[in-house]
């Protein structure tokens, strides 16, 4: 239906078909306008008047407000134009805390960048004295008001992503401010720390919290062993950090990277992956059989489960038990190490997990997993801390990880993208039922990572019973997925949630990923041409797997594999904000 | 957490699902919605807030929040008896209300930032224009109208109030 429409940007004929606003058609042509509170994934809201553009008739248009229409000229870097950023800009300014050396997001921050970019080497205004108290209560998130410029990006985020408001614009006028509610800290609301406000917000207002620091000393002293442990999706976007593209696969860089910074062994979260499905598929058979706490909903995202055990706690006893793959790892791994390496003993073991998540950080602080795994570092945190060892990822030969934690499967990987672990589980509950592999390998429909992929209903034939999985990313869908349960409007087996939108590769601890909606895909294919090129694509198959099964756990949900890799979950609803309600 | 305050027992959470019951636990409502919970307390309590944010689909805590606290009509801090609104728009300044606020104040021990009495009884604001500038400088008391205030007025006005409330 797109019939030839053609506008024409600083002289140059561009033709556009459904591009939402005149901002897209801009940058399809190849131009750029500067923007702080655009992101293609959100609502426009219009907010900084930086993207403004000058229109022939039309005057001065913000550009990602406006509609695109035939015949529009459009010039972007006019003088009007760049005079009116200009003052936006050192309006902004003169409200922000301008303590660029020292702030968290230097170098990352679009104020930051736009400043230097206009030449605001010198402000008129008077900058804001008053200064509001930094929140640092909870472990993932950090949120400095001094530094917001009230774009209402992570609003937009946390209400469009997550449906679950914990950010909101507070009073009016020059007092307006984006906080939780009446100003409480974050960690006294019912935020689940997803992360995708911080990687929405293009100052350093809201920074992910960071404990690089705390891992240089590990790595230093040399009492202390550090193992590593990387999870599926940080291999397809940490390139990013040192010029590759979205979806190249550096795991063996990182591997060689790791150990060239001084960490002892480097493990895969990949492997723990595969035991996650062993695991959860397992039981999944299990709830088919006694036809008890079906739907089975997965507990890898700890954003979900957190949003469970607030929300909906009436419902935990539908999740699965298994640890995600990072819970499962670090116990393993303080168990075993000691067993198979010299010099390791479980007292001085340190378990440091790389994550795509800022939520990870605080499932390792739970009560329930304590003093399994040490250390959390986003792939964020990862990337400044090879840079700032001097190491350039992309000229590093690759190597491998340490045996016998880092083989893994195809199914593994795939973890890292939403759809990817109800496959997972499903290739080896096939076998598990049928004693024979399942045919067709790629269940291609439970995959997709863009926006119109949030929902995804797929059934598949397991030798005669139809096995129903509904896949949802983001916790808006979950909730409304939640409703329908509730509600007895519609039935399936298996839930698979992850609570940022396309799943960990676009996690809100990610490198970052929102001006371009094309790198979630990337990193996804990523991971999808891993899957096809590993020998072994079943988590059941993975060798090293095998082992841990025959030498020390003897079988899926067996009492040992119970005590290590099963959880349980409490009604937190009950210590929220809301529990008098 | 900051919830143990004086206030959590007084609030009735039957009565407020009754008003938002009346309003269907609609989005739409919400400022209707505000405002009958204002009229039972004279003021917003903060659990109301959370309570209301929690049960209507489609807001939360945080933005039931942004709009008590955008609109001046809304207070989240308790209210005396007699809420006293002072016209300051340009008619009644010009005609002199400054005079007027001043002398309530000062008869009620109040100041900017201390809006409310120390016995609770009054709450002293000003407010931009009452739309009744032919009657300047206004005074309106729990919407009476009090037309071409001075502080003499002013005085006797409070002065009987008070004597009221002593005599009950």
């Amino acid at each position: 239906m797109s019939d030839k429409k053609t506008l024409f940007i600083n002289g140059k004929e561009v033709e556009f078909t459904n591009e939402p606003n005149l901002l897209e058609v801009i940058k399809k042509a190849g131009f750029s306008v500067p923007t702080l509170c655009y992101r293609p994934d959100l609502t426009q809201f219009g907010a900084c008047r930086l993207c403004v553009v000058e229109i022939d008739g039309r005057g001065i248009q913000s550009s990602c407000t406006m509609p695109p229409e035939a015949g529009l000229r459009v010039k972007t870097n006019t003088m009007r134009v760049r005079r009116i950023r200009k003052t936006v800009l050192e309006l902004l300014l003169a409200n922000h805390n301008r303590e660029c050396t020292t702030c968290e997001k230097s170098g990352n921050c679009d104020l930051q960048k736009y400043a230097n970019e206009y030449g605001i080497t010198d402000l008129k205004y008077i900058q804001r004295k008053e200064m509001l108290p930094i929140d640092d209560s909870n472990p993932s998130i950090v949120r400095d008001p001094n530094k917001c410029i009230l774009c209402g990006a992570c609003v937009r985020a946390c209400s469009e992503f997550q449906g679950h408001s914990v950010l909101g614009f507070a009073n009016r006028g020059s007092k307006t401010q984006v906080q939780p509610f009446a100003g409480r800290e974050l960690s006294s609301v019912d935020c689940v720390y997803c992360g995708q406000c911080q990687a929405v917000c293009p100052t350093g207002a809201l920074t992910i919290k960071s404990e690089i620091d705390k891992v240089w000393d590990m790595v230093n002293d040399e009492k202390v062993k550090t193992l590593v442990q990387i999870a599926p999706s940080v291999r397809v976007a940490l390139g990013e950090a040192f010029g590759l593209k979205p979806g190249d696969n550096v795991i063996g860089l990182l591997n060689t990277a790791l150990k060239q910074i001084g960490f002892d062994l480097v493990f895969d979260t990949n492997f723990s992956a595969d035991l996650t499905i062993m695991e959860e598929a397992q039981e999944f058979l299990g709830r088919l059989k006694e036809g008890k706490n079906l739907p089975l909903f997965t507990s890898c995202c700890p954003a979900w489960i957190r949003y469970m055990e607030t929300q909906h706690p009436d419902m935990l006893n539908h999740l699965s038990t298994c640890k995600s793959p990072q819970g499962m790892l670090s116990p393993v791994l303080k168990e075993l190490v000691p067993q198979y390496f010299e010099g390791f003993t479980k007292d001085n073991i340190k378990v440091i997990s790389i994550m795509p998540c800022t939520a990870k950080k605080a499932e390792a602080a739970r009560q329930e997993l304590k003093d399994e795994t040490d250390v959390v570092l986003t792939t964020y945190e990862i990337a400044k801390m090879i840079k700032s060892a001097g190491i350039d990822l992309s000229e590093l030969e690759p190597s491998e990880g340490d045996s016998p934690f880092e083989q893994y499967s195809g199914a593994a990987t795939i973890f890292g993208a939403s759809g990817g672990v109800a496959e997972a589980a499903l290739r080896t509950a096939y076998y598990m039922v049928t004693n024979e592999p399942l045919k067709d390998v790629d269940i291609v429909q439970m995959r997709g990572v863009d926006k119109n992929s949030r929902q995804k209903d797929v059934e598949v034939d397991v030798k005669g019973t139809k096995v129903k999985v509904r896949i949802v990313s983001t916790l808006k869908e979950a909730e409304k997925t939640l409703q329908q349960l509730k509600n007895g409007e519609t039935d399936f087996h298996i839930l698979e949630v992850m609570a940022c939108p396309g799943g960990c590769i676009n996690g809100g601890g990610q490198l970052r990923s929102c001006d371009d909606i094309s790198i979630k895909e990337k990193r996804a294919n990523g991971l999808y041409k891993e899957d096809r090129e590993l020998p072994h694509r079943m988590s059941y198959e993975n060798p090293e797997i095998k082992k841990l099964y025959d030498e020390f756990l003897k079988e899926p949900n067996s009492h040992k594999a119970h005590e290590l890799l099963h959880t349980h979950y409490s009604d937190k609803f009950k210590n929220s904000y809301k529990d008098l309600v | 957490m900051g919830l143990q305050t004086q206030s959590q027992n007084a609030i009735d959470f039957k009565l407020i699902d009754s008003i938002l019951r009346d309003y269907e636990y609609k989005k739409s409502n919400l400022i209707a919605i505000l405002q009958k919970v204002q009229e039972k307390y004279r003021y917003l309590p903060e659990e109301a807030l959370t309570y209301i944010g929690t049960k209507i689909e489609g807001v939360s805590p945080a933005t039931v929040y942004g709009v008590a606290t955008f609109y001046a009509q809304f207070s989240l801090e308790p209210k005396g008896k007699y809420e006293v609104k002072v016209c300051d728009g340009t008619a009644c300044h010009v005609r002199g209300s400054m005079p007027v606020l001043n002398a309530l104040r000062s008869i009620l021990n109040l100041k900017e930032g201390k809006y409310t009495s120390q016995d609770g009884l009054f709450t002293v604001e000003t407010v931009s224009c009452l739309g009744a500038c032919g009657l300047a400088p206004v005074m309106v008391i729990n919407e009476k109208v009090y037309p071409q205030m001075t502080e003499d007025a002013v005085k006797i006005i409070i002065d009987t109030i008070i004597k009221e409330e002593k005599e009950g």
